[in-house]
């Protein structure tokens, strides 16, 4: 799982669960892997992403860094910025671990990369 | 990258070893899913560069194809584990990178996972055609296919549901143009399949919104 699918992922499948975002990365193992930098691709996805959940989901795996708490302005000509994203978006896997819901605390495990978001009968 | 080298490098896909009958999974057809995908950037440009989704990835063969054809970043979705391993296999042996897995219920995506409405620019499906007591499931999954792409959408649905796919698209607002008829040629995949091969009449389809 990378960061950029952990921006999306939600657990507000769960009945009563209000936001159920952002969730909570337990990272077990992480992989770092090389990504052709497309600045284009990257700078549009900019608007897509949540900040905030994006600067969290960087300190739980250990890679926050000189990340900007706040998405600064005129992003889109800022090089450095966009590699930083690029790096922290697409190049950090977390391999095992699990996510949690912040309000239920229910766990989704990540095995082989890939994060279980399944949920049973009795929860939904 | 050619037609033919892209069917080449498709046929190295690893298929199921126990594939599971309630779930029709079957390996998309090599050849099947290189006219798909290049059609899809030839024509379209709507591969390269682009964040692609493959719903019901199964054992990749899409996914994989979209990264061939240099799509930024691909995301398959499936709800087997055995299906999701298999794949795994496969874009590791592929060596492709830019490609991410999650088990999930597509048709519960939208509940699940909102925040990927319009998320993508391409989403890519060969849904299951509801043929094993579940009716009504190609729809589902071209209904999430839809909502969570902002471009385009390509899917395979059985000729003999060309009338109803095409209506239900009218009534989203949604534009779909039959691209090609194809004729899938399903070797014997399980045990109870008498004939040696199953040919089905297969449209290719691609959805786009009205302008």
């Amino acid at each position: 799982m990378k960061l950029i699918t952990h921006n999306m992922l939600t657990s507000k499948g769960i009945k009563n669960v209000k936001e159920g975002f952002p969730l909570k990365i337990q990272a077990d193992e992480v992989k770092n892997v090389d990504i052709d930098f497309d600045q284009d691709f990257i700078s549009k996805m900019v608007p897509k992403l949540d900040w905030n959940a994006l600067i969290f989901a960087a300190q739980c795996v250990g890679h926050k860094e000189d990340l900007p708490d706040t998405l600064p302005e005129g992003y889109e000509n800022d090089e450095d910025l966009l590699r930083k994203l690029h790096h922290i978006l697409l190049e950090v896997e977390v391999i095992n671990g699990c996510l949690e819901c912040p309000e239920t605390q229910r766990k989704f495990p990540i095995s082989n990369g890939i994060p279980n978001m399944l949920l049973n009968e009795d929860e939904v | 990258m050619k037609l033919k080298e892209l069917e080449s490098w498709l046929q190295d896909v690893q298929g199921f070893s126990a594939p599971r009958i309630l779930l029709e999974q079957y390996q998309t057809p090599p050849h099947i899913a290189a006219r798909v995908l290049h059609t899809a950037q030839a024509s379209f440009k709507d591969l390269e560069g682009k964040m692609v989704a493959d719903l019901g990835c199964g054992c990749g063969m899409l996914m994989l194809g979209a990264s061939l054809l240099e799509a930024a970043h691909v995301i398959g979705v499936d709800i087997d584990e055995g299906a999701l391993e298999v794949c795994q296999e496969n874009l590791t042996e592929a060596e492709v990178d830019n490609v991410e897995l999650i088990k999930a219920d597509v048709t519960r995506m939208m509940k699940d996972q909102p925040r990927f409405h319009k998320f993508f620019d391409t989403v890519l499906l060969n849904p299951p055609f509801g043929t094993k007591h579940n009716p009504g499931t190609d729809v589902a999954f071209l209904q999430t296919a839809l909502e969570i792409s902002h471009g385009a959408v390509y899917s395979l649905h059985k000729t003999s549901t060309r009338t109803h796919i095409v209506k239900k698209a009218g009534d989203w607002g949604v534009k779909a143009e039959v691209l090609a008829r194809l004729r899938y040629d399903l070797p014997n995949t399980y045990k109870f399949h008498k004939k040696a091969s199953v040919d089905i009449d297969v449209d290719f389809i691609r959805f786009s919104r009205q302008k």
